[in-house]
């Protein structure tokens, strides 16, 4: 009896000796969450940008024209109503070796209407990328990093076929990925080795999350505009970071 | 022999052709695998899937099936049934050329690499060359004359004329080698994937020479917009064209001189002199092809007429330069004051030799 009580009051030390490590690390967790904060802010562009071109291709194409009432538009600008520009991948310069990619969802890049949606697209070095056929028509997926230890894809994938899965295991940013057989189907994928990265919405709005405190240089990427670069530092709130890119 | 190899001739042209097609619509990887078609045997394709780019890959590798039959007929045949040993080897040569190419353009898809679609370009345009000058080892007027020995002399062809010859010999073999490389140059050009690098002409950007600072590469990238995924443009690109533009303008100088000496020096109807006026018309359209090229930015069936049209350039440089070795090739073993022979000079290797 007295060596059961004896066990049991061990047990209940062990017990309350775990409990206290636990929650002083679950404190900590909190603490350093709350010290994290997000780099946020808006792109715009000044300047009339070249009109778009329409995909005149596609239309001749039947199986492809079948899926369009009227003629697509390229849309390399992506511009709103009082210059808020979408589509520019925002990320943290030289911030490597924090890729959570290997667990995070996939993300899905699908060809429909024989167009690739969306067109500009990011990930994480590790992180699946599935690429669908979401046509009744074949498509083959072409990818052409160009850094060394990306590897270069093309496969083949008939309509209804499962999605192809792909991942990348350096940075790199704008990998192409087309379509052979519908040369005008194009997509560009970065790839980051953080999650610290994000692509402006349609109204040139961006926010990069959970941003740990410390100095960092904010790029902003545009497929044709090029980049910009802005030096922050991230405290204990968040920080505003906007971009201009002007079209000459 | 000779109307099977002109239809061999022929056959290859339109594979050139085929060929410029795949690379002019992008469509060189739009088949992933080989020597099968998406998983059929080539052969099983089913025709209701040969759509977009599929169908210029295709055919292509269908033609070129062809076109290695044909070839290894006509080897064989020359093998057993030409009296001339450097014949036969020719025969051999173009044997090994079809199967490199073969080769070559299924590395280029399994191993998805550029550079073997230029090397894979320009084998094919000597191979063509090989082809068509097979035909002409293998026509009546050449073989006539190296089976009838000396003959009299080709009319307006005098002594003073010889010299002449030789020296346009040597300036036709170097305009012929500038046309090959200009045809690399162009095949690079096309296998960067990156559309027309400048898109005017006769200026390029505007201008006599392009800007080419990082400033204003990037301004012309800002402004390309196009349907098709090209790779943005570099400075280097733009100043492949510029070369490209430049070599052209010394080839048609060439052939223009090599015009003028032949008329003056051989006289008008002398065959080498009609061949250099037809050489240059040839050349004056290529520059126009070009031209046209840029204006249409880069129509896909233009684009495949100037890859034509510049095959014909090399293979008429090159076949100028036989006849007229042909023709010289026996006074190296004339004396001074012996007969001058006539436009096929007889060639003793070339008669009965088994």
């Amino acid at each position: 009896m007295i060596n059961c009580i004896r066990i049991f009051e061990v047990s209940k030390m062990k017990d309350a000796k775990f409990s206290r490590a636990f929650l002083l690390i679950a404190i900590l967790a909190v603490a350093m969450a709350a010290r994290a904060a997000d780099i946020v802010g808006t792109i715009t562009l000044k300047g009339t940008p070249p009109p778009e071109v329409p995909y005149t291709p596609l239309m001749e194409n039947p199986d492809c024209a079948a899926m369009h009432k009227t003629t697509p538009t390229t849309h390399f600008y992506v511009v709103g109503p009082k210059g808020e520009l979408g589509d520019v991948v925002v990320y943290l310069k030289d911030v490597t070796g924090k890729s959570t990619g290997a667990s995070a969802p996939p993300v899905v890049l699908n060809q429909k209407g024989c167009l690739y949606e969306p067109q500009i697209l990011a990930i994480q070095t590790g992180q699946k990328l599935l690429v669908r056929n979401s046509d009744n028509c074949i498509h083959n997926v072409h990818c052409t990093p160009t850094v060394p230890g990306n590897e270069e894809h093309n496969d083949a994938q008939m309509p209804g076929a499962p999605d192809l899965t792909y991942t990348f295991a350096k940075p790199e940013m704008f990998i192409t990925f087309k379509c052979d057989v519908h040369p005008w189907m194009f997509a560009w994928v970065s790839v980051f080795d953080s999650p610290y990265y994000a692509i402006t919405d349609k109204e040139g709005k961006f926010v990069i999350k959970n941003v740990p405190p410390g100095k960092y240089t904010v790029v902003a990427d545009h497929r044709k505009l090029g980049s910009q670069t802005q030096d922050v530092e991230v405290k204990n709130s968040n920080v505003t970071a906007n971009f201009m890119f002007e079209v000459k | 022999m000779h109307r099977f190899i002109l239809v061999t001739a022929v056959a290859t042209f339109l594979l050139l052709g085929s060929g410029g097609m795949v690379t002019s619509h992008e469509a060189g990887m739009s088949v992933p695998d080989w020597p099968n078609t998406y998983g059929y045997n080539m052969f099983a394709f089913p025709f209701s899937k040969w759509v977009g780019g599929i169908f210029y890959e295709h055919t292509h590798r269908l033609l070129a099936s062809g076109i290695g039959l044909l070839t290894t007929v006509l080897a064989v045949w020359l093998w057993f049934k030409d009296s001339r040993r450097w014949m036969r080897w020719l025969g051999g040569l173009a044997f090994v050329l079809v199967s490199l190419q073969g080769v070559l353009g299924g590395l280029r898809v399994t191993l998805d690499m550029d550079k073997l679609g230029i090397v894979h370009g320009a084998l094919a345009q000597l191979f063509f060359v090989l082809i068509c000058a097979l035909a002409l080892f293998t026509s009546r007027s050449w073989q006539n004359q190296a089976e009838a020995g000396s003959s009299p002399p080709a009319a307006g062809m005098s002594e003073a004329s010889l010299p002449a010859l030789q020296n346009l010999k040597w300036l036709v073999l170097a305009t012929t080698i500038l046309i090959f490389l200009q045809l690399v140059l162009g095949a690079t050009m096309r296998h960067q994937h990156a559309g027309l690098a400048i898109p005017d002409f006769p200026t390029a950007y505007g201008k006599i020479w392009p800007d080419t600072s990082a400033a204003a590469v990037a301004h012309y990238n800002e402004h390309r917009m196009s349907v098709i995924a090209e790779n943005p443009i570099t400075a280097a690109q733009i100043i492949l064209q510029m070369v490209h533009r430049i070599v052209a303008l010394v080839i048609f100088m060439g052939v223009v001189v090599s015009m003028q000496l032949a008329w003056r020096r051989l006289g008008r109807r002398d065959p080498l002199t009609r061949l250099t006026v037809f050489w240059l018309a040839l050349i004056a359209g290529q520059i126009a092809l070009g031209a046209w090229t840029i204006w249409s930015n880069k129509a896909a069936d233009v684009a495949t007429a100037h890859v034509l049209v510049g095959a014909l350039s090399l293979v008429t440089g090159v076949l100028w330069y036989a006849v007229a070795f042909h023709r010289l090739e026996p006074l190296s073993r004339i004396e001074p004051a012996g007969t001058i022979p006539g436009a096929f000079g007889a060639h003793p290797a070339m008669v009965g030799n088994k």
